[in-house]
């Protein structure tokens, strides 16, 4: 589903952050990114969303390279690929529904589907009393969880989570943790990449640990080890 | 989709309410001085038209002078490209015009009485379209070597005139100059001010496009809001001019000499609206347009 083929990536202050990466991900799978701050984890998934393009290498979505798309087309990859953030990124003038409804209607979705869909989404994540709250009043888990609807509201293929847990204390970690797992049991692949050893160790899914760009290790059920 | 964008729009210029109305504050201020500049650009050459239509010259005819020879003269100069306007004044006009302007002087009156015959000769008035050519129409009766001229009033105001030309040739190109660097300067100020408050949204247009909005889609709201913005500061300007121009033209009366720009105003008001509706639009559509741009790059 996702394929990274030897990709290399240098910043222009010469660090080099990822130095030959190569692994895929599988439909349906639950893939932990591990390794400290400055391994490569959040440039692996800024790679995936073409947020920052390979300095050697490639990365496929399916069968696309997603650095040969255009700007015009860029936006219909995003689409299928949901993305949770550590600092949430939320729009901070829209309340909470319309974080989610933004999302749709930037995929062109009908105005049926948003109001079917939106409140749906945001009692899966355990929002609907708090839809029309604005992010700066809601609590960081909160935020986080308003998130991850709008990563999930357009059914993606994907769910990329980078640090969703960073923020937050860890009770509403271990929630949106459990989200995320219940998500990829509906049928989305995740892809997290985070440095919580506790989390990793909980989870028991596949483990894949970067150190100093590199995949050092990559396990079915791995544990955070480093 | 249009409707959502306007909707967008509308809900942010109301939740953003405090930079929207900053920001229409200081168009309204651009747009006032931009109004400005039109009505004191057409109070300027209203101004230097009437003294323009004042400068003429006179041609003074020897009172023995033959009638038919006088109309010969004035037929020929009134061929000439330079003449705008052209007046024949008669002996007895003249002398009419004389004792009218003298009525209250009893010795002159009385003289004139005295007097078998009219003393005052014919004259003809020239005005010319610019003040610069009554040089060249003095020149050409000077040449032509008539014989029944008396004299020509252009060379004793000849130093006058061509001061006069220099003062409203310079007055229009100074004010056309300043005019145009006054609404540079405006249009800078409130191109600034539009990009600051996008600049206040730059993370969020990040975000937009990271969930997967085209570039058209996170750029249309700011578009519309831009146009918004434009919209609502021509029609405030024009509401602060029209109390601002009652208050002026008493004042104007008396300094412009006969000018009214509170009716001059009033006689234009909707194509000065639209001036100032076309400008406000287009700085606001076109600010937002290079402030998006940067944002939506990569």
């Amino acid at each position: 589903m996702i394929y990274y083929d030897n990709v290399f990536k240098k910043y222009p202050n010469n660090a080099v952050a990822l130095d030959g990466v190569t692994f895929s991900v599988e439909p349906n799978e639950f893939v932990s990114l591990v390794g400290k701050s400055g391994a490569g984890k959040s440039t692996l998934i800024k790679l995936l969303l073409a947020e920052e393009k390979p300095s050697a290498g490639h990365v496929y979505l399916e069968s696309l390279d997603v650095h040969t798309l255009s700007r015009d087309e860029l936006p219909f990859i995003r689409r299928r690929i949901g993305t949770v953030f550590q600092d949430f990124r939320l729009l901070a003038s829209k309340n909470a529904y319309e974080n989610v409804a933004f999302a749709m209607e930037a995929a062109g979705r009908t105005n049926e589907e948003i109001e079917a869909d939106v409140p749906q989404v945001l009692s899966l994540v355990g929002l609907q009393d708090q839809a029309h709250h604005f992010p700066h009043q809601l609590s960081g888990g909160e935020k986080q969880r308003v998130g991850i609807a709008r990563a999930i509201v357009n059914r993606p293929d994907i769910v990329v989570a980078d640090e969703p847990t960073g923020n937050l204390d860890p009770q509403n970690a271990w929630d949106i943790i459990k989200l995320l797992g219940k998500i990829n049991e509906l049928g989305t692949t995740v892809m997290l990449a985070t440095h919580d050893k506790m989390i990793i160790d909980a989870i028991g899914r596949r483990v894949v640990t970067l150190e100093n760009g590199k995949i050092i290790r990559d396990e079915k059920r791995g544990k955070y080890v480093l | 989709m249009f409707y959502r964008i306007i909707k967008h729009s509308f809900i942010s210029f109301w939740r953003n309410i405090w930079v929207s109305l900053a920001t229409i504050l200081v168009m309204v201020l651009s747009l006032f001085i931009v109004g400005s500049l039109i009505l004191s650009h057409a109070i300027l050459v209203a101004i230097l038209q009437g003294i323009q239509e004042k400068v003429d010259i006179t041609i003074y005819i020897k009172p023995d002078a033959p009638e038919q020879e006088i109309f010969e003269l004035r037929d020929t100069i009134a061929r000439l490209d330079e003449v705008k306007k052209l007046e024949y004044i008669s002996r007895d006009q003249a002398l009419a015009q004389f004792q009218e302007r003298h009525r209250q002087n009893a010795l002159i009156v009385r003289s004139l009485e005295e007097l078998d015959d009219n003393p005052l000769g014919a004259a003809i008035n020239v005005t010319s379209f610019h003040p610069s050519q009554y040089e060249s129409i003095a020149r050409f009766l000077e040449a032509g070597n008539f014989s029944m001229i008396d004299k020509v009033n252009y060379r004793q105001n000849e130093k006058i005139i061509s001061r006069l030309s220099f003062i409203l040739d310079t007055s229009r190109n100074v004010g056309a100059g300043v005019s145009l660097l006054l609404a540079g300067i405006a249009f800078l100020v409130a191109f600034n001010t539009i990009r600051m408050a996008i600049f206040t949204a730059r993370e969020e247009i990040g975000i937009m496009r990271l969930v997967g909005a085209s570039n058209w889609y996170v750029r249309a709201p700011f578009l519309v809001s831009g146009a918004l913005y434009g919209l609502i500061a021509s029609l405030t300007t024009l509401f602060i001019f029209w109390p601002f121009l009652l208050w002026l033209a008493p004042k104007g009366r008396q300094y412009l000499g006969g000018i009214d720009v509170a009716q001059y105003f009033m006689a234009n008001i909707f194509q000065f609206f639209l001036i100032l509706l076309g400008v406000g639009v287009l700085v606001g559509v076109v600010s937002s347009l290079i402030a998006t741009r940067r944002y939506l790059k990569g």
